[in-house]
């Protein structure tokens, strides 16, 4: 992948499979920005996204079908259990383990297990953020672009996060994150940007 | 985990039907768990009918003229009512992102969720409206051609009205400005709407009024998705 933007003064950047980014910045420095652009919800100013070395347009169905975001929104819905809600948005995404099993195996990795028959709306701001997060247990993606993933969960959650990005990353996966949490991944090929 | 390969997409491509059965189960899902939306839209429907009658008189001859004109004016405030509902909600809480960067096709979805808004706020109102075409003291023929004639036109406003909800995503004033643009889209539908049941009582034959509201039907069917689909994405960008 591969983008370049005067919005952010030559922001420039390609990752190959198993690398990470991590983008960092003051708050309204342009990380969300950057990264709905590279999820292709946004379309930059100047530059052009590559994806597989093709200039992909926003919305471009090959990038579609290859990429996972995670942004500030949950995208859950408050009349949803957190298993209804799972399963819903794995099933958009096409996901094969659109089964209920699954999505109680990805709830039970991010111990919501006693919350998976509650309605979103009764959850705290924490177990709705791992509800959006066990979306990366269910939906195989090979591009991970993640806004914050860990504002909001504790610390044996942010542990489990880096265990997924890590495992992400040994099978060839790509993340883009941007955080203000110092993810500890072992053994990844990690670029920084910081923008100003 | 087996790798990721290089170079072959990841994901399957996603057919259009399975997108608008997802879209349609969800919508449809959704919208069973808050009954009381519904249940007002179709209240509002009801109320906005029957105060015409006390406000123009008893007079029957006045009410059988005035009824289908009145039932239609009412279905289209009432389904303009329900339009915010078609985005505002998934736009807000991050759902429409998710939605649009779907491997679906995003037209294919918004059909589901149109047809959805339809089954719940469109298809009330041609259930109730024989039974409110009655308070005007319209025949027999004339409710059933009013029934057809909406079972036939409030699709078109589902789908001409979601165009109206796509540009006025995350607007401020959203809900005026979306009765501005929406209302003279469904003027033709009226005309054709309440002119059918006018046919009818005139002794003349429906047929015209009602094919040229099923043309429009299939129009917008085909039109309304794409544009809503364009205009979606320019919301979110």
């Amino acid at each position: 992948m591969r983008f370049a933007a005067t919005l952010f003064a030559n922001v420039d950047f390609s990752l190959g499979n198993g690398e990470m980014l991590v983008v960092t910045g003051a708050n309204g420095s342009g990380k969300t920005t950057l990264l709905r652009i590279a999820s292709g919800l946004s379309h930059a100013a100047h530059g052009a996204l590559k994806w597989r070395g093709i200039a992909v347009a926003p919305f471009d169905a090959e990038l579609r079908a290859s990429v996972l975001y995670i942004g500030h929104a949950t995208a859950l819905k408050d009349e949803f259990t957190a298993e209804e809600n799972l399963l819903a948005l794995s099933s958009l995404h096409g996901a094969p383990g659109g089964e209920r099993a699954a999505v109680r195996e990805a709830l039970g990795a991010w111990s919501l297990d006693r919350q998976s028959r509650l309605p979103a709306r009764v959850l705290s701001q924490g177990q709705r953020r791992r509800i959006a997060l066990a979306r990366l247990n269910l939906i195989r993606r090979p591009l991970w672009v993640l806004d914050e993933p860990a504002s909001a969960i504790d610390a044996a959650d942010v542990a489990q996060l880096e265990r997924l990005i890590a495992s992400h990353l040994s099978t060839g996966g790509i993340a883009v994150i941007a955080t203000h949490h110092d993810l500890a991944i072992h053994g990844a090929r990690k670029r920084m940007l910081r923008l100003s | 985990m087996t790798p990721f390969d290089a170079v072959a997409p990841s994901a399957p491509s996603a057919g259009a039907w399975e997108g608008v059965a997802w879209a349609l189960a969800r919508d449809l899902r959704l919208a069973l768990r808050s009954k009381a939306e519904i249940g007002v839209q179709l209240l509002f429907y009801v109320i906005v009918v029957s105060l015409f009658p006390l406000g123009v008189g008893p007079e029957p001859a006045l009410l059988r003229a005035l009824g289908p004109g009145v039932l239609w004016v009412a279905a289209l405030l009432a389904s303009l009512l329900s339009l915010p509902r078609i985005f505002t909600a998934d736009f807000s809480d991050g759902t429409l992102e998710q939605i649009a960067l779907s491997p679906y096709p995003l037209p294919a979805l918004i059909s589901g969720k149109i047809a959805a808004h339809w089954l719940t706020t469109g298809l009330p109102l041609v259930v109730m409206s024989p039974l409110l075409g009655i308070q005007f003291g319209l025949s027999g023929n004339e409710l059933s051609i009013l029934a057809v004639g909406l079972l036939v036109g409030t699709p078109t406003l589902s789908l001409l009205g979601a165009i109206g909800a796509a540009l006025t995503i995350g607007l401020r004033a959203g809900g005026g400005l979306l009765a501005l643009l929406i209302l003279p889209l469904y003027a033709p539908v009226l005309i054709f709407g309440a002119g059918a049941v006018d046919a009818v009582r005139a002794g003349f034959s429906a047929s015209a009024q009602l094919s040229l509201l099923g043309a429009g039907l299939l129009v917008a069917i085909v039109g309304a998705p794409i544009a809503c689909a364009a205009a979606v994405r320019i919301a979110l960008d």
